[in-house]
């Protein structure tokens, strides 16, 4: 059992760091009140996900997926990495939002902390 | 040549509307409102052609750039997305015009170009979400159109505003990576992003839990983008505080486009045969919808705030149709795909008298409301009807999807979900109840004397969208065989028919 787990580990280990990745950048959306961190929190998140993409297009022995003559060629799948370079794309575009709201907001507010902001909402 | 690319031009349109805009708003802003207009214009022309062709001959097939389906991604309209883009165009139509006059009032002058570039981009992501029969383009026409809201929530002077877009992009992002996760399983599990595709090749592999979590990904996802209960948190901030106009979009053609990103991917790419038989979701689905029918309406009795109080209700009304959905026999779906037309055209009549009562008087708790009536008679009658088709009062085309989905409750056998309707109907009551009293039957206080002594029915431009809205809630009850005849069809083909 524990030699499978290891083994699994060793194996899946992109797998395994895409799931910590994801639960860190999870922890610092829901726990941290500062709404620069909360966003950096939103990348690592998406980050992990990006991981998850790339690590499943992996072929053993494959190479960068070019047309070659020899029709042999093993070579890793595109796919993922095309789908994942419009995600990239949507994840740039969701933090150049992100942060120009909190632009705005510090402009409004004087602050970007989350509890900060939420007692001076409750005297308007 | 033209009418075989109706389906691409659809997305195409108003994506180049968005960049005309865009130019002309340099040259002059004035030029940005037709621009707009007329786009969105063009693009409901197309639904009805497209609608009109598909209940003809049958559900269309564009392949992008000539590439064959499992590879290239594919367009499919059948009868459910042609009517629901019919919907969606129809209603961004109205709040197109509605904000012409309303948006003058709300965002600074300089803003008015970038409001209407997004407004576009935002009708572009939903009509794509609409057309596409692809899981990775649904997933980036979702971004689209949830970007364009993020930064149309936060556009006007509300200083609220600000923070409820902040909450709203969190939520929604939160969302879409799970969404994204979901795809991801999928396409690990069967190599391909097409669904009917996918819906061919699943089926062996139902009971792989590589499957069954990419499921569980999918509908938490989309909970969160259709605020089900208890994931509706961002919702009554974000609809609340936004522009009128922009309360009526997104009330409306957003959150719309939600149910219908779930009803896809539950019934399409996952198949009745899965979601019913396999795991006992539908279940689950039903006892969620009838708690969030129940804490909708007691929380939006709560509410002094009228537009809040309407966010709220807009909880409620989700539960329906998602009860509608999962109770899951063909005719609870009628009644909840029809609650699709009946919740955008009340829901969307209501914000916009909402946002008129604001522009007229600048009063928004429903205390000011007082004998508002008598100075601005037509909008106030318009939100009685709208609040009536709310409630379920026939002929209204409310109380039709309400009867249609408590008849499939009874046809299944589930007693207590038309309980559950019954009840939700008088706490409707309940609180549009209040709103009619004031308006009607009330004197004004003191000091709201003066603001609504010289209040007066909205400008035409706004007033002509709240009547057609209203006029429609009573025509679609009236005439409902006319919606019918397309959601009938779309039912048997998601249920599993032909």
């Amino acid at each position: 059992m524990i030699e499978t787990f290891f083994q699994s580990l060793f194996l899946r280990y992109n797998y395994y760091m895409a799931v910590i990745i994801m639960l860190i950048g999870l922890y610092a959306m829901i726990a941290k009140s500062n709404l620069i961190k909360k966003i950096i929190g939103l990348n690592i998140f998406q980050t992990a996900i990006f991981l998850f993409y790339i690590s499943s297009s992996e072929v053993t022995g494959g190479t960068a997926p070019i047309l070659m003559s020899d029709p042999g060629t093993v070579y890793v799948n595109p796919l993922p990495h095309v789908l994942i370079l419009t995600a990239i794309v949507v994840a740039v575009s969701t933090t150049a939002v992100a942060l120009a709201l909190i632009i705005r907001i510090y402009e409004t507010y004087g602050t970007i902390e989350e509890d900060e902001l939420l007692v001076q909402e409750e005297k308007t | 040549m033209i009418p075989d690319h109706l389906t691409i031009l659809i997305v195409i349109i108003p994506l180049l509307g968005a960049y005309t805009t865009l130019l002309a708003g340099w040259v002059k802003r004035r030029f940005c409102f037709p621009i707009a207009m007329v786009t969105i214009c063009i693009q409901f022309c197309i639904s009805l052609a497209l609608l009109y062709q598909v209940m003809k001959t049958g559900p269309l097939h564009y392949n992008l750039g000539n590439w064959l389906p499992p590879w290239g991604i594919e367009y499919v309209i059948d009868p459910l997305n042609g009517f629901v883009l019919v919907v969606l165009l129809f209603l961004s139509l109205l709040c197109c015009m509605y904000s012409k006059r309303s948006i003058v009032a709300e965002i600074e002058e300089k803003k008015i170009v970038g409001f209407y570039t997004v407004f576009l981009l935002l009708v572009a992501g939903v009509c794509g979400i609409a057309v596409t029969g692809d899981l990775f383009n649904l997933y980036v026409f979702l971004e689209i159109s949830s970007l364009a809201a993020y930064a149309l929530v936060a556009s006007g002077r509300e200083k609220k505003a600000l923070f409820a877009s902040f909450n709203y992009l969190i939520m929604g992002s939160v969302s879409a990576c799970f969404i994204l996760i979901g795809i991801g399983h999928l396409y690990i599990a069967t190599g391909t992003l097409n669904m009917a595709d996918l819906a061919r090749l699943l089926p062996p592999l139902y009971g792989s839990p590589l499957i069954q979590s990419a499921f569980i990904f999918f509908i938490v996802g989309l909970s969160i983008k259709t605020a089900l209960f208890p994931l509706h948190l961002w919702l009554p901030d974000a609809y609340s505080y936004a522009p009128s106009a922009v309360s009526a979009l997104i009330a409306t053609v957003m959150s719309k486009m939600g149910v219908y990103a779930l009803i896809r991917i539950l019934f399409t790419v996952f198949t009745p045969a899965f979601i019913i038989m396999e795991i006992p979701i539908m279940e689950l689905f039903c006892w969620i919808a009838a708690i969030a029918i129940i804490v909708g309406s007691v929380l939006a009795i709560t509410q002094t705030d009228l537009k809040m109080m309407l966010a709220y209700s807009s909880i409620s009304q989700m539960g329906y149709i998602l009860l509608g959905i999962g109770i899951a026999n063909s005719v609870a779906m009628t009644g909840g795909i029809l609650h699709i037309l009946n919740h955008a055209v009340m829901k969307g009549c209501l914000f916009m008298v909402a946002g008129a009562i604001i522009y007229a008087t600048g009063l928004r708790t429903i205390d000011d409301l007082k004998g508002i009536s008598r100075t601005m008679p037509l909008t106030a009658a318009a939100f009685f009807i709208a609040a009536a088709s709310m409630i379920g009062i026939p002929p209204t085309v409310g109380f039709m999807s309400k009867w249609f989905i408590a008849l499939g409750a009874l046809e299944s056998g589930q007693w207590f979900f038309v309980v559950i309707i019954l009840a939700s109907s008088l706490l409707t009551a309940i609180y549009f109840w209040r709103v009619f009293e004031y308006m009607y039957f009330r004197e004004p206080d003191m000091a709201r004397q003066a603001a609504v002594a010289g209040a007066n029915d909205p400008p035409a431009s706004m007033l002509v969208p709240i009547l057609i809205l209203a006029a429609a809630c009573i025509l679609c009850g009236i005439f409902v065989a006319v919606p019918l005849e397309v959601i009938e069809p779309s039912v048997t083909r998601l249920l599993g028919g032909n």
